[in-house]
Parts: structure tokens; C-alpha cells; sequence
């Protein structure tokens, strides 16, 4: 970069540039930052999470006009004042590792919101480009904007863009460009605080100067104090001798709601950017998402609409899903055990039986779901990416309230129905940590496909033609179980806390079917990963005690761990091979089917339902499949509940929690049963 | 000359009906997230959802949130006519 001319040196940003460049992507959610994220990285994308925080981290490269450049995701927020460690990861990141660029997602339909997120990032030490998305949306609703107006009233760069179709990516990576090479001034317009609170921030700027930690710039510092930013405030308190702190705690006891001047100050630079950029304001009509708010968000019809989405999800889920899973079981899993059974008929008949059963039959079976959960995070993600979902978790405040949560923490618990992974790491939505504490404990208590898998086997030979009847009985009974435990986990545990319900409704969208596919398949990745490692390990284990020590199931360890146990079964109805089924469904839930399996020696499912039926009677039936509803969350559920809250404390109890849930349940389910002749 | 109004917690603003942001009473934390969201002192707010119990929905600067009746009670303004 020798050639370049020393005064446009002074459009660079002061830090040296990353090689390859680091471009950030910031912007409140619902905003398309993700779609423009998605755009530009494809799959070449790495999820992870934030060192040391429940907060997923996606990066990913792109290639900026035949260079490599590497992009980083920052946390969807609406400020960068630290209530989150969403806020507080995003304004870290731009502080701490210093991208080359930030580009700030705007919409231009919603200009005088999502520039807020812009006057904060504009008061940070770094270039802002501002990616005006959403132009089609704006032009709609009759705005007319002016982005080169707009471009020299920030003093930032803008790019209108339509990321949904792909318009304006070209001109944004030119921009990039021409700001890396230094090509583009950048002198931002930066937002002041309320005229009446300048000269007190002033005060407080000049009391901290010089005793500021690196790399932090000092106004920031004190504009975030004066916004009573607590971990900025901890901060200061830790930097300032004593004497000093004092007064500049007694300046801001004396200005208490500074906090509001600063965001009025953001709010007036707004209105004079939209003032200079906008020339024709929004038409004052009722637009489409009103129009259907009125049935969708009404407390009534509302929840109507929402059981016949649910049905609607459930009816395609396993009307479509099943019999597509079942057809890769006959046609794939049992052929593949087949094959490697011939291929294998001269190895050990104890390296046959482990790949037979152990490999093929434990992952082999849990892959097979993989169309089923195709399908359900496909209609899931439809239903986020067009708006639905707030409104969703809107219609379902009241009833969340009676747990101590709110609207949020239906979503994670929806997903549940599809795998309760996802769902446990969805409940990263929620804000406040009991909040979210409380809702990963309840979300094992949503039936996901596999248990419902189990169900659908089991039910029909113990109740006939009445098995869709009790399925639904079933699922009620895990959902009312939900509720209590949640209501009583609440009064126990949180002492009857209840966090701020503050949630945006977007407009409705068109869906973008690239957004939906890599949630989609982002989804089901992790799902296959999950297969491949947990469930292989715990497949071959239980396979392993299977077979040990005398290659019989009916002697192994596993059948004596059964037997020894057996007492506990009986409380509930089972025998030991009942009772070993329910422990194997440990490491997957429908592991309980093949255990059944394995252990009535029935190749056939046809057999296996006439065998159940005639070794058990109903209210033992019954009561298994209640247990199977309510029992432990399976090892990849447990495993991320440690992983979300941090700690086995939490993941164990969880476990317990379920553990006495299911055996209570399932015992009064069996005594009931009994007692109204269903022996 | 001042403007006949008079004051209520933005829970008791009928559907329909605008007002104008007087002040929070809440936390710093909550008043902080309802900053950025666009509400502040002086905005003028639209009621779009209301019934008298649970949820309601608001329209601020060009936006729709949703309040937990709790937090909405939280929050006062002026009741202008017109």
C-alpha cells in the first residue's frame, strides 16, 4: 500500500488492516442481515458460539471482487448498550478485534428504527458502511428515499440493496473495496447527546480522561456512563482512583435520566437524516400485515389460527415424513444390514453383530428421521421467516405467563416438537436467564418425533383403532405435565419471577427460500453430526452390554441391570424387558422399539406388535408409553442442556426432575388403568 | 398555551387511540431495551392492540412491538385530544 497518497491516509481507520480484510456485519434483527450474510458467505460459513458464551458465532468467507475476505456475523441488537451479551459481544468485537469495516444493515422501510443501531456504531472507532436493505419494501408503502441525500447526511457510505433478490450485493463489495483501498472519505455525522445534558457529559469526559483502559476511546466511555451502562460503569469504577469516581458518581445521580437524553439525542440525529433523505413519508394505509394481525394476533381467533398451523406442521410432518422414514428403513437400513451381515458371515460373530446391530442399527435407524425433521424445520423456518412466529408467541404470552415466562419462550419450546436439541439451544431467543433457564428445563417435556415415533409403533397394538385417540391424549398429558412442572419450577425455583415481555412484530414477508435452506440444513447438520458421535458411541455401548459376557442378550449385563432394577419397573407395570427397552431409549428414543426387538427376538414389526399384545396388558402398555413420554431427556438433550446452561448442576437435576415426573405419572397411570378394568 | 390531556399508564390506552411518551418507571434495563426499540419522551405511540388484559401491541416510529401488560403499565404518557 506504498503507492497510496499520505492525505488519503487520513480515510483509513487508525488500525492496520487485517489480511485477509475483516468485514462485520451488524444490524437489529429482522433487518436481513442474515439473508445478506447468507448471500455473501453460501455455505462456506462456520456456526459456532462466542468464546465463552451461549451466543452463536457465524463467520464465513467471501470473495470481494477476487480477493478473500472474512466475515463476521455480529449478534442481531437494537443497541450497543450492555442489557445483553448479544449488545455487549457486538460492541466488543468492533472495539476489541478491530473489523476493517462494519456494515450496518438498515431497512429502508423502517429508516427511523434501524438507524438507531447506526448512531451507535458511528460513535465507535471504526468505518460504517450502511447497507440500506429492504428498497422494494420501502417503495410499496409509497417511501420515496434518496441514498446519496442519505449517504452525505452520515457522512458514511450507503448502499441500497434488495438482499431477498440479490440487487445492490455487487455495488456494496465495490464499496467494501473502494474503502479498504482508501478510495472513499469516511467522516461520519456523529449523533450528540440532548443539547440540555452536553455540557454534564463534557464534565464527565474531562474527569475520566487519561485513566480510561485501552483500547477503549474516552467519549464512548463516558457517553455509555452516562447511559448508566453497567459494564462500562464496573469498569470505570475499577480505572478511576477513588476521589474521582465520587464525583462522577455524583454527576450522574444528579442527571438520572441521562439515559434518555442520550437516546433523544440518537432519535433528533435521526429525524434530521430522514428529514434530508426521505422525501415522500409512508401512505397512512392499512397495510397487509395489520389486515391479518387482526385474525392472527387476536387473543381468540389468534390461538385458533395457531392450533391449525400446529396441526397443519404435524399432519405434513407425519403424513409426508413417516412413510418416506420407513421407506429408507426397509429400503436402506435393513438392505445395508443385510449386505454387511453376507459381507461380514466370516468375521467374529461378535464384529458381525456390532456392526449389524450396534452401527447399522442404532445410527443407521436415527438417520432415518432425517426426512421427518426435514420437514418440520422446513415448515418451522417458513412459519420464522415470514413473521408468523412472533405472532405466534404473542397469542401464546397469556398462557406462558402462567409458568412465569413469556410469548419468547413458546418458540424454542415449539421446535421441541421437531428434535429437543434445537430446542434447548433455541431458547437462546429469550432474554433474561431464569427466563431461559426455566424454559430448557421444561422443553424435554415436548414430544419430539422420535418419541412420537415410538408411540405411533406401540399405541396401535395395545389400543387398536382408538391409537390416534390416545396419541393425542398422550401429547396433551406431556404438554399439561409441561405446564405444571413449569408453573411449580417457577414457585420453587425462581420464587415467582417474571422477566420484561418486550418483543418486535415485523411485517410480514415474502419467505426467502435461502434463508430457510441453510436454517434448514444448518439444523439437520447438527443433527447428523449428533448421530455420527453420541448416538454411534452410546449405540455401540448398549450394544456392547448387550452382548457381553456370553453373546445373549437374555444373560447379558444389560438384562441382569434390568432384572436388578426390575422392582422399580413393577411400580409401573414392566417387566425387566420392558423396563431395559425404556433404559436403552437413553442414548435415542426410539432405541426402546429395536431393544423390544432385540429382546422378543422378532425380526418382523408386524410379529413384534402381535408378540407386545400378547406379553402385556393394557394399563402395562398404557403406562409404558406414559413413561416413554415424560421419561429423562435422551443423552444428546442431556449433553446440551449442560452445554447451555454451563453446568452439570442444572443437566442432572434436569434428568431427576424427569425421572420421578415419569415414574409418578406412569404408576398412577397403571393403578388407574387397573382399577378401570383395563388389566 | 397549554394543551388540555391528561396522563395514564400506557396500559389503559384504548386500541386505536395515540399518546404521547411522558416517562418509565421501570428498570434501567427494561427503560434501556424500550429506548432502542424507539420509545421515548415526547414520541408519539399508537395503540393497535388492546384488550384490557394481557398483551398489547404498540406502533412506535413506524413499528409494531409487542408489551407485557406489566410493562406497559409501566409507562406513562399524555392522552392529547386530536
Amino acid at each position: 500500500m506504498s503507492q497510496i497518497d499520505p492525505n488519503t491516509l487520513l480515510t483509513i481507520p487508525k488500525q492496520a488492516l487485517h489480511q485477509p480484510p475483516v468485514i462485520a456485519l451488524a444490524g437489529q434483527p429482522n433487518m436481513g442481515k442474515s439473508t445478506l450474510f447468507n448471500l455473501l458467505t453460501g455455505l462456506n460459513q462456520h456456526v459456532g458460539n462466542w468464546p465463552g458464551k451461549t451466543v452463536e458465532r457465524r463467520s464465513g468467507d467471501f470473495n470481494l471482487n477476487g480477493q478473500q475476505a472474512n466475515l463476521v456475523d455480529l449478534p442481531g441488537t437494537y443497541s450497543l448498550t450492555a442489557n445483553s451479551p448479544e449488545e455487549s459481544i457486538a460492541r466488543e468485537f468492533i472495539i476489541r478485534e478491530q473489523p476493517d469495516i462494519v456494515v450496518a444493515v438498515v431497512s429502508a422501510a423502517n429508516l427511523e428504527r434501524s438507524l438507531y443501531l447506526v448512531a451507535e456504531l458511528l460513535a465507535l472507532p471504526t468505518t460504517v458502511i450502511v447497507a440500506l436493505n429492504m428498497i422494494d419494501v420501502a417503495a410499496q408503502e409509497g417511501l420515496v428515499i434518496e441514498p446519496k441525500v442519505l449517504e452525505a447526511a452520515l457522512g458514511a457510505p450507503v448502499v441500497p440493496m434488495m438482499a431477498t433478490k440479490a440487487i445492490g450485493v455487487h455495488q456494496l463489495l465495490d464499496i467494501i473495496s473502494e474503502v479498504l483501498q482508501g478510495k472513499r472519505a469516511f467522516t461520519p455525522n456523529i449523533p450528540e447527546v440532548r443539547a440540555d445534558h452536553q455540557a454534564v457529559l463534557a464534565q464527565i469526559v474531562h474527569l475520566i480522561a487519561g485513566y480510561v483502559p485501552e483500547p477503549y476511546p474516552t467519549e464512548w466511555m463516558a457517553l455509555k456512563l452516562f447511559e448508566g451502562d453497567s459494564e462500562v460503569t464496573e469498569k470505570m469504577q475499577a480505572a478511576l482512583p477513588e476521589t474521582i469516581w465520587v464525583s462522577v458518581q455524583s454527576i450522574l445521580r444528579q442527571h438520572d435520566d441521562a439515559m434518555l437524553a442520550v437516546a433523544s439525542g440518537r432519535y433528533e440525529w435521526i429525524e434530521r437524516m430522514i428529514r434530508a433523505a426521505v422525501t415522500r413519508p409512508k401512505i397512512g394505509q392499512i397495510g397487509l400485515t395489520a389486515r391479518i394481525d387482526r385474525w392472527a394476533a387476536h387473543p381468540f381467533w389468534g390461538l385458533l389460527i395457531l392450533a391449525g398451523v400446529l396441526g397443519l406442521v404435524f399432519w405434513l410432518t407425519f403424513n409426508v415424513g413417516s412413510p418416506v422414514q420407513e421407506w429408507l428403513d426397509v429400503q436402506i437400513v435393513t438392505r445395508l444390514s443385510d449386505l454387511a451381515s453376507a459381507w461380514l458371515a466370516g468375521a467374529p460373530f461378535w464384529l458381525q453383530g456390532m456392526i449389524v446391530d450396534g452401527v447399522i442399527g442404532g445410527v443407521g435407524s436415527v438417520l432415518t428421521f432425517i426426512p421427518i425433521l426435514v420437514i418440520f424445520f422446513t415448515t418451522f423456518a417458513l412459519l420464522e421467516d415470514v413473521g408468523y412466529m412472533a405472532r405466534a408467541a404473542y397469542v401464546m404470552d397469556n398462557i406462558m405467563h402462567l409458568m412465569g415466562l413469556h410469548g419468547k419462550s413458546f418458540l424454542p419450546l415449539f421446535l421441541g416438537f421437531g428434535c429437543n436439541v434445537p430446542a434447548i439451544m433455541g431458547a437462546r431467543v429469550i432474554d433474561s436467564w431464569p427466563a431461559r433457564l426455566l424454559t430448557i428445563l421444561i422443553a424435554p417435556l415436548v414430544p419430539c418425533t422420535a418419541r412420537m415415533a415410538v408411540v405411533a409403533f406401540i399405541a396401535p397394538a395395545f389400543f387398536g383403532s382408538q391409537a390416534l385417540l390416545v396419541t393425542w391424549i398422550l401429547v396433551l398429558v406431556s404438554l399439561a405435565t409441561l405446564v405444571v412442572s413449569g408453573v411449580l419450577l417457577n414457585l420453587l425455583i425462581f420464587k415467582g419471577q417474571r422477566s420484561a415481555f418486550i418483543m418486535e412484530i415485523p411485517l410480514y414477508h415474502l419467505p426467502n427460500s435461502r434463508t430457510i435452506g441453510l436454517l434448514v440444513w444448518q439444523r439437520n447438520y447438527s443433527f447428523v453430526k449428533k448421530a455420527g458421535t453420541t448416538i454411534l458411541g452410546m449405540s455401540l455401548i448398549v450394544w456392547v452390554l448387550s452382548f457381553l459376557p456370553y453373546g445373549d442378550i437374555n444373560t447379558s449385563i444389560l438384562a441382569r441391570f434390568g432384572q436388578w432394577i426390575e422392582p422399580v419397573g413393577r411400580w409401573v407395570g414392566f417387566d425387566w424387558r420392558l423396563t431395559v427397552a425404556l433404559i436403552t431409549s437413553f442414548p435415542a428414543k426410539e432405541n426402546s422399539i429395536a431393544t423390544l426387538g432385540v429382546l422378543f427376538g422378532s425380526n418382523s414389526e408386524a410379529g413384534l406388535t402381535q408378540t407386545l399384545r400378547a406379553s402385556f396388558s393394557t394399563a402395562a402398555g398404557l403406562s409404558f408409553l406414559v413413561v416413554n413420554m415424560l421419561f429423562i431427556p435422551c443423552l444428546a438433550t442431556v449433553a446440551v442442556i449442560r452445554q447451555e446452561t454451563n453446568s452439570w448442576m442444572w443437566a442432572l437435576l434436569d434428568v431427576a426432575i424427569l425421572l420421578v415426573i415419569s415414574l409418578l405419572a406412569g404408576g398412577l397411570v397403571y393403578r388407574l388403568a387397573l382399577l378401570i378394568g383395563l388389566g | 398555551m397549554p394543551l388540555p390531556f391528561k396522563s395514564i399508564s400506557l396500559a389503559q390506552l384504548p386500541a386505536g387511540q395515540n399518546a404521547t411518551i411522558l416517562t418509565f418507571t421501570g428498570g434501567r434495563n427494561v427503560t434501556n431495551r424500550l429506548t432502542s426499540l424507539g420509545f421515548t419522551p415526547g414520541v408519539i405511540v399508537q395503540m393497535t392492540q388492546n384488550l384490557g388484559h394481557g398483551p398489547l401491541i404498540v406502533t412506535v416510529r413506524g413499528s409494531q412491538v409487542a408489551l407485557g401488560r406489566g410493562e406497559a403499565q409501566k409507562i406513562f404518557v399524555n392522552q392529547g385530544y386530536g
